[in-house]
């Protein structure tokens, strides 16, 4: 029920709003495909001409240069024509509603959204009341999923595992308030991964996590002992609040990604971090551009995986469109 | 001028009232049931058989809007809805705008609600000076405008010296307080019981400790005050079993628990319907189990629509954003008979919960069909089965969760002092 309103009538993925919900098949589809671009970025003449007439809005209620450059890119890529906007919460707060803006903008015949927004829900809220021939893609809302993120770290783990059956993974930081660590979760439990951990003092634990499918520790030794991928998410010290973790000494103490501690994981352990990093905070800058580390992989990937998503989604488009 | 409604399943808990009998009303008033008064000539008559004559419903918690919030619904809208929905007798909380924290506005608003005809409105005072926690009202001068108690409504008062003094204040005039109890610091900016859902959602989650704590405060302070008080809206198991501890120990104590934490729980949430969204949250299972025993074991009196009724607008926006609150006048008795249904209570207690009890708490001669009441009848038809359509309300606020439910019982008429107010 929940997840069924990113599938159309005929089962195609129409928008992209959270893992949770989705076939297996579907996310293998995703990077398949998104193998099959990632040649294309080498290239001389880096345009394939698969969203050629069609209108990407790329609406960033809440900044980010970095997520939105790489939806550009990957837009741009599949010859779409592309419009960024960062409508201010002030604006929409003076009346404008986040619908009201999602309406007009679809006034303009456009084809596919990117939204990204502050609040949980926005996303969703926003593909129940687009028509059916405009697709929704989530670049973050809330605290609740930032599934292209997810999609792009699966992505670089099977470049490097090839399978999930025999990982073990841990995620290590903020769960509490991480959009990325709920949809990476689900993303590894659906394609099969037997263990997924999170590593986090019990400040930034959410309620009843072992429901999302992991297994929760406090001590992150005993949490990478022989894990075969180390997830590391940023932490967002303004949220802090001076209550949730009680020093940035004392966290990188005992949560800080450290060679040392990194030793207790798997050999061939590979480390990833969505970025950006705060050195010295969650990570060691040693470890970060160290031999395990892939994070400048996941942002080539990235691009990839986008475009792989947004031709996925509008591929179904011209149908819906007719029905 | 005599009214006879003949033949009707009279239920009438004040008086143990519950079977086939004709009421008799006389000028506005109570004349009698079963028997018919000396004198008494029928010049007009209602052929009630085969439906159930009960009270006019209370509901002890109702915002109506008005003044100051005329975009969502005004009185006007909302007594067309009340007594669509049986309900003669409602209590307004003070956090209209302006506050209900003068003599002034608690007459202003009676007066109004009086123009408009319909249903009966209760006001009650602020119990603090702009609902801001900080400075008591004149409550001596409140409860002789008409005001049935003091409340702080959803707004928390931090200092418990402050409360204390509230407390003691209120009850040297015999006026109940109407207690909000939550933890305003646990309780924080969250708008989801903290569970499952908000953490599968990522919404910022109101933990059961902010109702526990929030109650163990207060029934602290009532302890040392002795100050009559009412809890409104208990929605944890833990919170009830406090309740049921306190009341054991004689302290003088009640409260009540909305028709829709009742029936729905955390998972009716889904995916970010916000239309559930409401404050208390909807919780657990296990607490809505609770809630339900709390009323047969009479723990928990009333059970009440908590109305709120709002623009479309305030909830199409993204969860935490949307405003909380349910349009419930409408499905206030649908809610409750649903329990009978279901077979947690008898008949006769379910009307109690809406009634009697309500009329009780609020120290108001209503909610009853003896001799010399105020002829406010409800009569509904038990044996109607319908689903529910929240496009066809009559309030004016639509958010309403419970959409295309099946419902069994339905109002037919609605009376208010013997006048046919409402009929289907």
């Amino acid at each position: 029920m929940k997840g069924d309103m990113q599938y159309d009538s005929s089962g195609r993925l129409r928008h992209f709003l959270t893992i949770e919900g989705l076939e297996k098949e579907t996310l293998v589809h995703i990077l398949d495909t998104a193998e099959t671009f990632i040649s294309f970025g080498k290239r001389e003449i880096k345009k394939v001409p698969i969203l050629r007439g069609k209108t990407v809005v790329n609406l960033f209620f809440e900044n980010s240069t970095r997520t939105r450059t790489t939806f550009e890119i990957a837009a741009k890529r599949l010859s779409a024509d592309v419009i960024n906007l960062n409508p201010s919460r002030m604006s929409t707060s003076k009346g404008e509603s986040v619908l009201d803006t999602v309406r007009n903008l679809e006034a303009m015949h456009t084809d596919l959204f990117v939204v990204r927004d502050a609040h949980s829900g926005a996303a969703y809220l926003i593909a129940q009341h687009v028509p059916s021939h405009v697709a929704i893609i989530n670049a973050g809302d809330g605290r609740h999923a930032h599934p292209t993120q997810a999609m792009l770290d699966v992505f670089t783990i099977r470049q490097h595992k090839r399978e999930f059956k025999n990982l073990r993974v841990a995620i290590v930081g903020d769960i509490l308030h991480s959009r990325v660590a709920r949809s990476q979760i689900h993303a590894l439990n659906i394609l099969g991964t037997p263990e997924v951990r999170v590593v986090a003092p019990k400040t930034l634990l959410p309620t009843e996590v072992e429901r999302l499918g992991v297994h929760p520790y406090t001590d992150m030794r005993l949490g990478l002992k022989d894990v075969d991928v180390v997830i590391m998410l940023r932490l967002q010290l303004e949220r802090m609040q001076g209550t949730l973790i009680a020093s940035e000494q004392e966290y990188f103490t005992l949560y800080g990604l450290t060679a040392e501690k990194l030793a207790h994981a798997s050999p061939d352990v590979m480390v990833m971090h969505p970025g950006p990093i705060n050195r010295g905070l969650e990570i060691d800058s040693e470890v970060a551009d160290g031999p395990h580390s892939v994070i400048l992989n996941q942002v080539t990937n990235g691009i990839a995986v986008r475009m792989s998503i947004m031709a996925i989604v509008m591929g179904g488009q011209a149908d819906r469109k007719q029905a | 001028m005599g009214l006879a409604i003949t033949n009707g399943h009279v239920i009438d808990p004040a008086n143990n009232i519950d079977g086939t009998h004709t009421l008799y009303i006389n000028d506005g008033f109570v004349a009698g049931v079963g028997d018919p008064p000396e004198d008494f000539e029928a010049e007009r008559e209602i052929d009630a058989s085969g439906l159930i004559v009960c009270p006019g419903l209370i509901d002890i918690r109702a915002r109506l809007r008005e003044p100051g919030q005329e975009y969502k619904a005004t009185l006007d809208s909302e007594l067309s809805a009340a007594i669509a929905g049986g309900i003669t007798t409602l209590c307004i909380p003070p956090d209209t705008y302006p506050v209900i924290d003068t003599p002034a506005m608690a007459q202003m608003i009676q007066q109004r609600a009086w123009q408009i005809g319909k249903s009966f409105i209760h006001p009650l005072g602020a119990l603090t000076l702009g609902l801001k926690g900080e400075q008591l009202t004149n409550m001596y001068s409140l409860g002789e405008a008409g005001c049935v108690g003091v409340s702080n409504a959803l707004e928390p008062v931090r200092d418990t010296v402050v409360m204390r003094r509230a407390m003691q204040y209120a009850s040297t005039f015999d006026l109940t307080v109407f207690l909000n109890s939550q933890d305003p610091w646990l309780r924080g900016n969250g708008v989801v019981h903290e569970g499952e859902i908000s953490t599968r959602l990522g919404l910022p989650a109101i933990p059961e400790a902010a109702e526990t704590v929030g109650v163990a405060r207060d029934l602290a302070l009532i302890e040392t005050t002795l100050a009559r008080c009412h809890f409104n809206g208990l929605s944890t198991a833990r919170a009830v079993d406090m309740l049921a501890h306190a009341r054991a120990t004689g302290l003088p104590v009640t409260a009540d628990v909305t028709a829709h934490n009742l029936h729905l729980t955390e998972h009716d949430i889904g995916f970010f319907n916000t239309l559930c969204h409401v404050s208390p949250p909807l919780r657990g299972q296990g607490d809505r189990d609770r809630l339900r025993s709390a009323l047969k074991e009479g723990v928990i009196s009333v059970v009440c629509s908590d109305h709120q009724p709002h623009e479309p607008d305030a909830k199409l926006t993204p969860f935490s954003e949307s405003e909380p609150g349910i349009s419930g006048l409408e499905t206030l008795l649908p809610l409750t008979l649903k329990l009978v249904d279901d077979g947690v209570l008898a008949m006769p207690e379910a009307i109690a919960l809406l009634t009697v009890n309500p009329a009780r708490i609020l120290g108001i001669d209503s909610g009853h069909l003896g001799v010399g009441a105020t002829a406010d009848i409800c009569i509904f038809d038990w044996e109607e089965h319908w689903v529910f359509d929240r496009h066809r309300m009559i309030s004016r606020g639509r958010n309403n969760p419970f959409q295309n439910w099946e419902f069994r019982g339905r109002v037919v008429q609605t009376l208010t002092g013997g006048e046919p107010a409402y009929q289907r």
